[in-house]
Protein backbone atom coordinates (compact mmCIF):
# COMPACT_ATOMS: atom_id res chain seq x y z
CA UNK A 1 0.00 0.00 0.00
CA UNK A 2 1.65 3.16 -1.18
CA UNK A 3 1.74 6.19 1.01
CA UNK A 4 0.19 6.79 4.35
CA UNK A 5 -1.02 10.00 5.92
CA UNK A 6 -0.64 9.66 9.64
CA UNK A 7 2.93 10.29 10.57
CA UNK A 8 3.18 7.00 12.40
CA UNK A 9 2.39 5.22 9.16
CA UNK A 10 3.96 7.45 6.59
CA UNK A 11 6.83 6.40 4.41
CA UNK A 12 8.19 9.32 2.49
CA UNK A 13 9.71 8.53 -0.85
CA UNK A 14 13.27 9.86 -0.98
CA UNK A 15 14.03 12.97 0.96
CA UNK A 16 11.11 15.16 -0.08
CA UNK A 17 10.88 18.27 1.97
CA UNK A 18 7.43 19.25 3.15
CA UNK A 19 8.31 22.81 3.78
CA UNK A 20 6.38 25.19 1.61
CA UNK A 21 7.89 28.32 0.06
CA UNK A 22 7.08 31.75 1.46
CA UNK A 23 4.86 32.41 -1.54
CA UNK A 24 2.87 29.24 -1.08
CA UNK A 25 2.37 30.04 2.58
CA UNK A 26 1.37 33.61 1.78
CA UNK A 27 -1.27 32.45 -0.70
CA UNK A 28 -2.47 29.76 1.67
CA UNK A 29 -2.83 31.94 4.76
CA UNK A 30 -4.03 34.99 2.82
CA UNK A 31 -5.69 33.68 -0.32
CA UNK A 32 -6.45 36.27 -3.01
CA UNK A 33 -9.56 36.62 -5.16
CA UNK A 34 -11.55 33.84 -3.58
CA UNK A 35 -15.31 33.80 -3.99
CA UNK A 36 -17.24 34.31 -0.80
CA UNK A 37 -20.30 32.11 -0.37
CA UNK A 38 -22.64 35.08 -0.04
CA UNK A 39 -21.24 36.66 -3.22
CA UNK A 40 -22.01 33.65 -5.42
CA UNK A 41 -25.71 34.46 -5.89
CA UNK A 42 -25.07 37.92 -7.30
CA UNK A 43 -21.84 37.39 -9.21
CA UNK A 44 -22.51 37.90 -12.90
CA UNK A 45 -19.98 35.67 -14.56
CA UNK A 46 -19.20 34.93 -18.17
CA UNK A 47 -17.52 31.57 -17.69
CA UNK A 48 -17.63 28.90 -14.99
CA UNK A 49 -15.33 25.88 -14.71
CA UNK A 50 -15.04 23.15 -12.10
CA UNK A 51 -12.41 20.39 -12.05
CA UNK A 52 -11.26 17.62 -9.76
CA UNK A 53 -13.37 15.45 -7.50
CA UNK A 54 -14.08 15.43 -3.77
CA UNK A 55 -13.27 11.74 -3.75
CA UNK A 56 -9.73 12.57 -4.86
CA UNK A 57 -9.37 15.38 -2.35
CA UNK A 58 -9.02 18.24 -4.84
CA UNK A 59 -11.80 20.40 -6.30
CA UNK A 60 -11.35 23.81 -7.90
CA UNK A 61 -14.17 26.06 -9.09
CA UNK A 62 -13.35 29.15 -11.15
CA UNK A 63 -15.60 32.04 -12.23
CA UNK A 64 -14.40 34.57 -14.83
CA UNK A 65 -15.67 37.91 -16.11
CA UNK A 66 -14.62 38.90 -19.60
CA UNK A 67 -14.57 42.46 -20.98
CA UNK A 68 -17.10 43.68 -23.58
CA UNK A 69 -14.67 43.31 -26.47
CA UNK A 70 -14.37 39.67 -25.47
CA UNK A 71 -10.62 39.87 -25.29
CA UNK A 72 -9.49 40.21 -21.69
CA UNK A 73 -10.32 38.44 -18.45
CA UNK A 74 -11.17 41.37 -16.23
CA UNK A 75 -12.03 39.41 -13.09
CA UNK A 76 -11.53 35.88 -11.73
CA UNK A 77 -12.83 34.33 -8.55
CA UNK A 78 -12.37 30.83 -7.24
CA UNK A 79 -13.15 28.29 -4.55
CA UNK A 80 -10.98 25.28 -3.70
CA UNK A 81 -11.35 22.13 -1.63
CA UNK A 82 -7.89 20.73 -1.09
CA UNK A 83 -4.54 21.02 0.60
CA UNK A 84 -2.32 24.09 0.93
CA UNK A 85 -0.75 23.43 -2.48
CA UNK A 86 -4.15 23.33 -4.13
CA UNK A 87 -5.37 26.50 -2.43
CA UNK A 88 -2.11 28.36 -3.13
CA UNK A 89 -2.14 27.21 -6.77
CA UNK A 90 -5.61 28.57 -7.43
CA UNK A 91 -4.85 31.78 -5.56
CA UNK A 92 -1.61 32.51 -7.39
CA UNK A 93 -3.21 31.60 -10.72
CA UNK A 94 -5.99 34.09 -10.00
CA UNK A 95 -3.42 36.83 -9.41
CA UNK A 96 -1.46 35.98 -12.55
CA UNK A 97 -4.60 36.15 -14.68
CA UNK A 98 -6.08 39.37 -13.27
CA UNK A 99 -3.00 41.49 -12.56
CA UNK A 100 -2.00 44.43 -14.75
CA UNK A 101 -5.53 44.93 -16.01
CA UNK A 102 -6.12 41.30 -16.81
CA UNK A 103 -4.74 38.73 -19.25
CA UNK A 104 -5.95 38.45 -22.79
CA UNK A 105 -7.85 35.21 -23.29
CA UNK A 106 -5.36 33.97 -25.83
CA UNK A 107 -2.57 34.55 -23.33
CA UNK A 108 -4.48 32.91 -20.52
CA UNK A 109 -4.87 29.84 -22.71
CA UNK A 110 -1.10 29.77 -23.10
CA UNK A 111 -0.59 29.61 -19.32
CA UNK A 112 1.02 26.34 -18.27
CA UNK A 113 1.29 24.53 -14.90
CA UNK A 114 5.00 25.29 -14.84
CA UNK A 115 4.21 29.01 -14.90
CA UNK A 116 2.07 28.56 -11.81
CA UNK A 117 4.82 26.47 -10.20
CA UNK A 118 7.43 29.11 -10.96
CA UNK A 119 5.32 31.90 -9.50
CA UNK A 120 4.76 29.80 -6.37
CA UNK A 121 8.47 29.27 -5.91
CA UNK A 122 8.03 25.56 -6.42
CA UNK A 123 6.00 22.81 -4.80
CA UNK A 124 7.01 19.46 -3.27
CA UNK A 125 7.17 16.84 -6.03
CA UNK A 126 4.07 15.03 -4.93
CA UNK A 127 2.09 18.27 -5.00
CA UNK A 128 2.85 19.25 -8.56
CA UNK A 129 -0.49 17.89 -9.70
CA UNK A 130 -2.10 20.77 -7.79
CA UNK A 131 -0.59 23.27 -10.20
CA UNK A 132 -1.84 21.15 -13.09
CA UNK A 133 -5.34 21.23 -11.61
CA UNK A 134 -5.15 25.02 -11.25
CA UNK A 135 -4.30 25.32 -14.92
CA UNK A 136 -7.15 22.96 -15.84
CA UNK A 137 -9.63 24.95 -13.77
CA UNK A 138 -8.74 28.14 -15.63
CA UNK A 139 -9.03 26.36 -18.94
CA UNK A 140 -12.43 24.95 -17.99
CA UNK A 141 -13.74 28.43 -17.16
CA UNK A 142 -12.43 29.84 -20.44
CA UNK A 143 -13.86 26.92 -22.43
CA UNK A 144 -17.21 27.51 -20.78
CA UNK A 145 -17.08 31.21 -21.71
CA UNK A 146 -16.23 30.41 -25.33
CA UNK A 147 -19.05 27.87 -25.55
CA UNK A 148 -21.57 30.37 -24.21
CA UNK A 149 -20.28 33.03 -26.59
CA UNK A 150 -20.74 30.67 -29.51
CA UNK A 151 -24.24 29.84 -28.37
CA UNK A 152 -25.10 33.54 -28.07
CA UNK A 153 -23.74 34.47 -31.49
CA UNK A 154 -25.44 31.37 -32.87
CA UNK A 155 -28.78 32.56 -31.45
CA UNK A 156 -28.21 36.05 -32.81
CA UNK A 157 -27.58 34.67 -36.26
CA UNK A 158 -30.80 32.69 -36.09
CA UNK A 159 -32.98 35.77 -35.72
CA UNK B 1 9.43 30.52 22.43
CA UNK B 2 6.40 29.82 20.29
CA UNK B 3 3.64 27.89 21.99
CA UNK B 4 3.83 24.16 21.23
CA UNK B 5 0.98 21.82 21.98
CA UNK B 6 1.60 18.24 20.99
CA UNK B 7 -1.53 16.34 20.04
CA UNK B 8 0.14 13.56 18.07
CA UNK B 9 0.97 11.01 20.79
CA UNK B 10 -0.39 8.19 18.67
CA UNK B 11 2.46 8.89 16.27
CA UNK B 12 5.10 8.95 18.95
CA UNK B 13 5.66 10.22 22.47
CA UNK B 14 8.21 12.17 24.42
CA UNK B 15 10.55 9.91 26.34
CA UNK B 16 10.01 10.45 30.04
CA UNK B 17 12.74 11.44 32.49
CA UNK B 18 12.74 8.24 34.51
CA UNK B 19 13.21 6.25 31.34
CA UNK B 20 16.10 8.40 30.13
CA UNK B 21 17.73 8.07 33.56
CA UNK B 22 17.60 4.30 33.41
CA UNK B 23 18.89 4.21 29.85
CA UNK B 24 21.78 6.62 30.25
CA UNK B 25 24.24 4.32 31.97
CA UNK B 26 23.95 1.80 29.18
CA UNK B 27 25.52 4.20 26.72
CA UNK B 28 28.80 5.02 28.39
CA UNK B 29 29.00 2.91 31.53
CA UNK B 30 27.39 -0.46 31.06
CA UNK B 31 27.99 -0.50 27.34
CA UNK B 32 28.97 -4.13 26.89
CA UNK B 33 27.62 -6.62 24.38
CA UNK B 34 25.39 -9.11 26.23
CA UNK B 35 26.96 -11.98 24.28
CA UNK B 36 30.51 -11.16 25.33
CA UNK B 37 32.29 -13.54 27.67
CA UNK B 38 33.58 -11.10 30.29
CA UNK B 39 32.20 -8.99 33.11
CA UNK B 40 31.33 -6.11 30.81
CA UNK B 41 29.22 -8.44 28.69
CA UNK B 42 27.69 -10.12 31.71
CA UNK B 43 26.62 -6.81 33.18
CA UNK B 44 24.77 -5.96 29.96
CA UNK B 45 23.26 -9.45 29.74
CA UNK B 46 21.95 -9.14 33.29
CA UNK B 47 20.25 -5.88 32.38
CA UNK B 48 18.49 -7.44 29.40
CA UNK B 49 17.43 -10.46 31.46
CA UNK B 50 16.09 -8.19 34.18
CA UNK B 51 14.15 -6.17 31.64
CA UNK B 52 12.74 -9.35 30.17
CA UNK B 53 11.55 -10.53 33.61
CA UNK B 54 9.93 -7.17 34.33
CA UNK B 55 8.04 -7.24 31.07
CA UNK B 56 7.01 -10.87 31.56
CA UNK B 57 5.49 -9.95 34.91
CA UNK B 58 3.32 -7.35 33.20
CA UNK B 59 2.25 -9.70 30.42
CA UNK B 60 1.76 -12.53 32.92
CA UNK B 61 3.97 -14.85 30.90
CA UNK B 62 7.32 -16.60 31.10
CA UNK B 63 10.46 -14.56 30.52
CA UNK B 64 11.57 -16.65 27.59
CA UNK B 65 8.28 -16.05 25.83
CA UNK B 66 9.49 -12.48 25.21
CA UNK B 67 11.58 -11.61 22.15
CA UNK B 68 12.92 -8.08 21.99
CA UNK B 69 12.93 -6.54 18.52
CA UNK B 70 13.66 -3.26 16.77
CA UNK B 71 10.11 -1.98 17.05
CA UNK B 72 6.45 -2.69 16.47
CA UNK B 73 6.77 -3.07 12.73
CA UNK B 74 9.55 -5.61 13.09
CA UNK B 75 7.57 -7.60 15.66
CA UNK B 76 4.59 -7.68 13.34
CA UNK B 77 6.73 -8.84 10.43
CA UNK B 78 8.19 -11.60 12.59
CA UNK B 79 4.80 -12.70 13.86
CA UNK B 80 3.09 -12.85 10.49
CA UNK B 81 5.89 -14.06 8.26
CA UNK B 82 7.47 -16.27 10.92
CA UNK B 83 4.22 -18.09 11.70
CA UNK B 84 3.14 -18.29 8.07
CA UNK B 85 6.34 -19.90 6.91
CA UNK B 86 6.67 -22.24 9.89
CA UNK B 87 3.15 -23.58 9.36
CA UNK B 88 3.03 -23.70 5.59
CA UNK B 89 2.63 -27.45 5.58
CA UNK B 90 -0.47 -27.18 7.76
CA UNK B 91 -2.22 -24.51 5.77
CA UNK B 92 -1.92 -21.32 3.82
CA UNK B 93 -4.82 -19.17 4.96
CA UNK B 94 -4.54 -16.07 7.15
CA UNK B 95 -7.35 -13.89 8.46
CA UNK B 96 -6.95 -10.27 9.46
CA UNK B 97 -9.04 -7.07 9.50
CA UNK B 98 -9.42 -4.17 7.10
CA UNK B 99 -8.28 -1.64 9.69
CA UNK B 100 -4.88 -3.03 10.63
CA UNK B 101 -1.70 -1.00 10.66
CA UNK B 102 0.13 -1.03 7.30
CA UNK B 103 2.80 -3.24 8.88
CA UNK B 104 0.18 -5.99 9.09
CA UNK B 105 -1.52 -5.23 5.78
CA UNK B 106 1.68 -4.95 3.77
CA UNK B 107 3.13 -8.08 5.36
CA UNK B 108 -0.07 -9.85 4.35
CA UNK B 109 0.16 -8.49 0.82
CA UNK B 110 3.70 -9.83 0.61
CA UNK B 111 2.58 -13.19 1.97
CA UNK B 112 -0.12 -13.31 -0.71
CA UNK B 113 2.62 -12.99 -3.29
CA UNK B 114 4.35 -15.93 -1.66
CA UNK B 115 1.28 -18.08 -2.17
CA UNK B 116 -0.71 -17.53 1.00
CA UNK B 117 -4.41 -16.61 0.99
CA UNK B 118 -5.48 -13.71 3.14
CA UNK B 119 -9.02 -12.74 4.14
CA UNK B 120 -9.59 -9.17 5.31
CA UNK B 121 -12.58 -9.02 7.65
CA UNK B 122 -14.89 -6.00 7.60
CA UNK B 123 -15.63 -3.67 10.48
CA UNK B 124 -18.92 -1.95 11.22
CA UNK B 125 -19.54 1.77 10.89
CA UNK B 126 -18.01 2.34 14.35
CA UNK B 127 -14.86 0.42 13.52
CA UNK B 128 -15.69 -2.67 15.57
CA UNK B 129 -14.73 -5.97 14.04
CA UNK B 130 -17.65 -8.19 13.07
CA UNK B 131 -16.97 -11.30 15.15
CA UNK B 132 -19.29 -13.44 13.05
CA UNK B 133 -17.33 -12.55 9.96
CA UNK B 134 -14.22 -13.95 11.61
CA UNK B 135 -16.03 -17.21 12.27
CA UNK B 136 -17.31 -17.34 8.71
CA UNK B 137 -13.88 -16.65 7.29
CA UNK B 138 -12.24 -19.58 9.04
CA UNK B 139 -11.26 -22.42 6.71
CA UNK B 140 -9.77 -25.87 7.21
CA UNK B 141 -6.40 -24.47 6.28
CA UNK B 142 -6.41 -21.28 8.37
CA UNK B 143 -3.18 -21.03 10.34
CA UNK B 144 -3.20 -17.51 11.72
CA UNK B 145 -5.56 -14.72 12.73
CA UNK B 146 -4.26 -11.20 13.36
CA UNK B 147 -6.39 -8.44 14.84
CA UNK B 148 -5.21 -5.21 16.40
CA UNK B 149 -6.12 -4.50 20.01
CA UNK B 150 -6.58 -0.73 19.63
CA UNK B 151 -6.55 1.14 16.33
CA UNK B 152 -4.03 3.94 15.91
CA UNK B 153 -6.20 6.16 13.71
CA UNK B 154 -9.61 6.05 15.38
CA UNK B 155 -8.64 4.54 18.73
CA UNK B 156 -11.30 1.84 18.60
CA UNK B 157 -10.72 -1.08 20.99
CA UNK B 158 -11.57 -4.61 19.86
CA UNK B 159 -12.78 -7.53 21.94
CA UNK B 160 -9.50 -9.36 21.64
CA UNK B 161 -10.16 -12.09 24.19
CA UNK B 162 -13.27 -13.15 22.32
CA UNK B 163 -11.46 -13.38 19.00
CA UNK B 164 -8.69 -15.27 20.78
CA UNK B 165 -11.20 -17.71 22.20
CA UNK B 166 -12.57 -18.45 18.73
CA UNK B 167 -9.07 -18.94 17.36
CA UNK B 168 -8.14 -21.29 20.17
CA UNK B 169 -11.25 -23.41 19.72
CA UNK B 170 -10.25 -23.97 16.12
CA UNK B 171 -6.56 -24.52 16.81
CA UNK B 172 -5.54 -21.36 14.99
CA UNK B 173 -2.73 -19.09 16.17
CA UNK B 174 -3.83 -15.61 17.18
CA UNK B 175 -1.66 -12.48 16.97
CA UNK B 176 -2.61 -9.03 18.14
CA UNK B 177 -0.88 -5.72 17.47
CA UNK B 178 -1.01 -4.06 20.87
CA UNK B 179 1.21 -1.05 20.19
CA UNK B 180 -1.47 1.57 20.81
CA UNK B 181 -3.04 -0.39 23.67
CA UNK B 182 -0.04 -0.79 25.97
CA UNK B 183 -0.47 2.63 27.53
CA UNK B 184 -4.09 2.25 28.51
CA UNK B 185 -5.30 -1.33 28.51
CA UNK B 186 -4.68 -4.66 30.20
CA UNK B 187 -2.01 -6.61 28.31
CA UNK B 188 -2.17 -9.90 30.23
CA UNK B 189 -1.47 -12.45 27.51
CA UNK B 190 -3.62 -15.13 29.12
CA UNK B 191 -6.63 -12.89 29.62
CA UNK B 192 -6.37 -11.76 26.01
CA UNK B 193 -6.16 -15.33 24.72
CA UNK B 194 -3.31 -14.36 22.42
CA UNK B 195 -0.54 -16.59 21.13
CA UNK B 196 1.47 -13.64 19.89
CA UNK B 197 1.42 -9.99 20.97
CA UNK B 198 3.29 -7.03 19.51
CA UNK B 199 4.29 -4.09 21.69
CA UNK B 200 6.63 -1.15 21.19
CA UNK B 201 8.30 1.63 23.14
CA UNK B 202 7.63 4.73 21.10
CA UNK B 203 3.95 5.10 21.99
CA UNK B 204 4.42 4.73 25.76
CA UNK B 205 6.96 7.45 26.57
CA UNK B 206 9.78 5.04 25.84
CA UNK B 207 12.50 5.05 23.20
CA UNK B 208 11.90 4.61 19.49
CA UNK B 209 13.41 1.64 17.69
CA UNK B 210 12.60 -1.02 20.28
CA UNK B 211 9.68 -3.39 20.64
CA UNK B 212 8.84 -6.93 21.55
CA UNK B 213 6.96 -9.94 20.36
CA UNK B 214 5.36 -12.20 22.95
CA UNK B 215 5.39 -15.77 21.62
CA UNK B 216 3.45 -18.31 23.65
CA UNK B 217 5.36 -21.52 24.42
CA UNK B 218 4.69 -24.09 21.77
CA UNK B 219 3.90 -21.72 18.89
CA UNK B 220 5.62 -22.87 15.71
CA UNK B 221 7.42 -19.85 14.31
CA UNK B 222 10.50 -19.19 12.22
CA UNK B 223 12.91 -16.38 13.00
CA UNK B 224 13.02 -13.63 10.47
CA UNK B 225 16.26 -11.85 11.23
CA UNK B 226 19.09 -14.35 11.13
CA UNK B 227 22.36 -13.56 12.80
CA UNK B 228 24.26 -14.37 15.94
CA UNK B 229 21.51 -16.38 17.58
CA UNK B 230 20.42 -13.66 20.01
CA UNK B 231 16.99 -13.81 21.66
CA UNK B 232 17.24 -17.61 21.72
CA UNK B 233 17.70 -17.68 17.99
CA UNK B 234 14.53 -15.74 17.31
CA UNK B 235 16.12 -12.41 16.45
CA UNK B 236 19.72 -11.93 15.43
CA UNK B 237 21.68 -8.81 16.20
CA UNK B 238 23.40 -7.23 19.16
CA UNK B 239 20.69 -6.28 21.61
CA UNK B 240 19.73 -2.63 21.96
CA UNK B 241 20.44 -2.82 25.69
CA UNK B 242 19.67 0.80 26.50
CA UNK B 243 16.49 0.65 24.44
CA UNK B 244 15.35 -2.61 26.00
CA UNK B 245 15.92 -1.33 29.53
CA UNK B 246 14.14 1.92 28.69
CA UNK B 247 11.25 0.05 27.10
CA UNK B 248 10.77 -2.14 30.15
CA UNK B 249 10.83 0.89 32.45
CA UNK B 250 8.37 2.79 30.25
CA UNK B 251 6.00 -0.17 30.13
CA UNK B 252 6.11 -0.59 33.91
CA UNK B 253 5.35 3.06 34.47
CA UNK B 254 2.39 3.32 32.08
CA UNK B 255 0.87 0.09 33.26
CA UNK B 256 1.15 1.15 36.92
CA UNK B 257 -0.45 4.51 36.21
CA UNK B 258 -2.98 3.55 33.63
CA UNK B 259 -6.12 3.51 35.72
CA UNK B 260 -5.63 6.98 37.05
CA UNK B 261 -4.24 8.32 33.81
CA UNK B 262 -7.15 6.87 31.82
CA UNK B 263 -9.60 8.61 34.13
CA UNK B 264 -7.81 11.91 33.61
CA UNK B 265 -7.51 11.48 29.86
CA UNK B 266 -11.11 10.45 29.33
CA UNK B 267 -12.30 13.69 30.88
CA UNK B 268 -10.03 15.71 28.57
CA UNK B 269 -10.83 13.57 25.54
CA UNK B 270 -14.57 13.93 26.06
CA UNK B 271 -14.20 17.67 26.61
CA UNK B 272 -12.42 17.93 23.27
CA UNK B 273 -14.93 15.70 21.48
CA UNK B 274 -17.95 17.60 22.81
CA UNK B 275 -16.39 20.93 21.96
CA UNK B 276 -15.51 19.88 18.42
CA UNK B 277 -18.92 18.37 17.74
CA UNK B 278 -20.47 21.74 18.52
CA UNK B 279 -19.03 22.91 15.20
CA UNK B 280 -21.63 22.19 12.58
CA UNK B 281 -21.08 19.50 9.93
CA UNK B 282 -18.53 17.69 12.07
CA UNK B 283 -18.55 14.01 12.91
CA UNK B 284 -16.64 11.74 15.28
CA UNK B 285 -14.96 8.78 13.60
CA UNK B 286 -15.02 5.49 15.48
CA UNK B 287 -17.05 4.20 18.41
CA UNK B 288 -17.87 6.88 20.95
CA UNK B 289 -16.89 4.93 24.07
CA UNK B 290 -15.07 1.78 22.97
CA UNK B 291 -12.06 3.87 22.13
CA UNK B 292 -8.73 4.74 23.68
CA UNK B 293 -8.87 7.38 26.42
CA UNK B 294 -6.57 9.64 24.41
CA UNK B 295 -7.98 9.40 20.88
CA UNK B 296 -10.11 11.99 19.11
CA UNK B 297 -10.66 11.58 15.38
CA UNK B 298 -13.13 13.91 13.70
CA UNK B 299 -14.07 14.84 10.17
CA UNK B 300 -14.91 18.42 9.26
CA UNK B 301 -17.12 18.36 6.18
CA UNK B 302 -16.28 20.38 3.08
CA UNK B 303 -12.63 21.02 3.86
CA UNK B 304 -9.39 19.09 3.58
CA UNK B 305 -7.17 17.73 6.33
CA UNK B 306 -3.70 18.88 5.36
CA UNK B 307 -4.82 22.48 5.07
CA UNK B 308 -6.38 22.24 8.54
CA UNK B 309 -3.12 20.83 9.89
CA UNK B 310 -1.10 23.66 8.38
CA UNK B 311 -3.31 26.22 10.12
CA UNK B 312 -3.03 24.31 13.39
CA UNK B 313 0.72 24.10 12.91
CA UNK B 314 0.93 27.89 12.65
CA UNK B 315 -0.91 28.11 15.94
CA UNK B 316 1.55 25.67 17.55
CA UNK B 317 -0.85 22.73 17.61
CA UNK B 318 0.52 19.47 16.25
CA UNK B 319 -1.95 16.84 15.05
CA UNK B 320 -2.48 14.36 12.22
CA UNK B 321 -4.81 13.75 9.27
CA UNK B 322 -6.37 10.93 7.28
CA UNK B 323 -6.36 12.93 4.08
CA UNK B 324 -4.76 11.58 0.94
CA UNK B 325 -3.09 14.92 0.27
CA UNK B 326 -0.34 13.96 2.65
CA UNK B 327 0.32 10.67 0.92
CA UNK B 328 1.34 9.51 -2.53
CA UNK B 329 -1.89 7.88 -3.48
CA UNK B 330 -5.26 9.42 -4.13
CA UNK B 331 -6.80 7.22 -1.48
CA UNK B 332 -7.44 8.65 1.97
CA UNK B 333 -7.12 6.61 5.17
CA UNK B 334 -7.99 2.95 4.62
CA UNK B 335 -9.37 2.83 8.15
CA UNK B 336 -11.84 5.64 7.57
CA UNK B 337 -12.89 4.14 4.24
CA UNK B 338 -13.44 0.80 6.01
CA UNK B 339 -15.95 2.59 8.24
CA UNK B 340 -17.91 3.34 5.10
CA UNK B 341 -17.15 7.05 5.06
CA UNK B 342 -17.33 8.79 1.70
CA UNK B 343 -13.89 9.77 0.40
CA UNK B 344 -14.39 13.48 0.90
CA UNK B 345 -15.31 12.99 4.56
CA UNK B 346 -12.20 10.88 5.07
CA UNK B 347 -10.14 13.66 3.44
CA UNK B 348 -11.41 16.13 6.01
CA UNK B 349 -10.36 14.12 9.06
CA UNK B 350 -8.07 15.23 11.87
CA UNK B 351 -6.70 13.05 14.66
CA UNK B 352 -5.86 14.58 18.04
CA UNK B 353 -4.11 12.08 20.31
CA UNK B 354 -3.65 13.33 23.87
CA UNK B 355 -0.85 12.42 26.25
CA UNK B 356 0.59 12.67 29.72
CA UNK B 357 1.45 16.31 29.23
CA UNK B 358 -1.91 17.35 27.84
CA UNK B 359 -3.73 19.77 30.10
CA UNK B 360 -7.23 21.17 30.09
CA UNK B 361 -5.97 24.53 28.88
CA UNK B 362 -4.44 22.80 25.83
CA UNK B 363 -7.79 21.30 24.95
CA UNK B 364 -9.46 24.67 25.45
CA UNK B 365 -6.88 26.36 23.24
CA UNK B 366 -7.67 23.96 20.41
CA UNK B 367 -11.39 24.59 20.89
CA UNK B 368 -10.78 28.35 20.74
CA UNK B 369 -8.69 28.16 17.61
CA UNK B 370 -10.36 25.50 15.50
CA UNK B 371 -13.75 27.09 14.72
CA UNK B 372 -12.16 29.99 12.87
CA UNK B 373 -9.81 27.68 10.95
CA UNK B 374 -12.75 25.55 9.89
CA UNK B 375 -14.89 28.51 8.87
CA UNK B 376 -12.02 30.19 6.96
CA UNK B 377 -11.45 27.04 4.93
CA UNK B 378 -15.17 26.51 4.40
CA UNK B 379 -15.46 30.06 3.08
CA UNK B 380 -13.19 29.21 0.17
CA UNK B 381 -14.52 25.71 -0.47
CA UNK B 382 -16.84 24.82 -3.37
CA UNK B 383 -18.11 21.71 -1.57
CA UNK B 384 -21.21 21.46 0.60
CA UNK B 385 -21.76 17.83 1.47
CA UNK B 386 -24.94 18.36 3.45
CA UNK B 387 -26.84 20.60 1.10
CA UNK B 388 -26.13 20.44 -2.58
CA UNK B 389 -24.31 23.68 -3.30
CA UNK B 390 -26.87 26.06 -4.79
CA UNK B 391 -25.97 26.27 -8.42
CA UNK B 392 -26.19 29.73 -9.86
CA UNK B 393 -25.42 28.46 -13.31
CA UNK B 394 -27.23 30.15 -16.15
Amino acid sequence: MKGERYSDLRSREGDESWFYSKTVKEHFFNPKNFMNDDEVENYEYDGLGMVGSPACGDVMKVWIKVDEKGEKIKDLKWQTFGCASAIASTSVMSVMVTEKGGMKIKDALKLRPKDILKRLGGLPKIKIHCSVLGDQALRAAIDDYLKRKKRMTGKENEN
Amino acid sequence: MKKEIYFDNAATTKVREEVIEEMEKFFDEKYGNPSSFHYKGLEAKKAVDEARKRVARILNCKADEIVFTGGGTESINLALKGVAFANRSRGKHIITTKIEHPAVLNSCKWLEKQGFDVSYVDVDADGLVKIDEFKKAIREDTILISAMYANNEIGVVQNISEIGKIARERGIYFHSDGCQAAGALDIDADKLNVDLLTLNGSKIYGPKGVGLLYIRDGVRIEPWIHGGGQERGMRGGTENVAGIVGFAKALELVQNEREKENERLIILRDRLIEGLLKIKDTRLNGHRTKRLPNNVNVSFFDIEGESILLHLNEKGIFASTGSACSSHSLEPSHVLLALGLPHEVAHGSIRFSLGKETKEEDVDYVLRVIPEIVSDLRKISPIKINNAKGSNEK
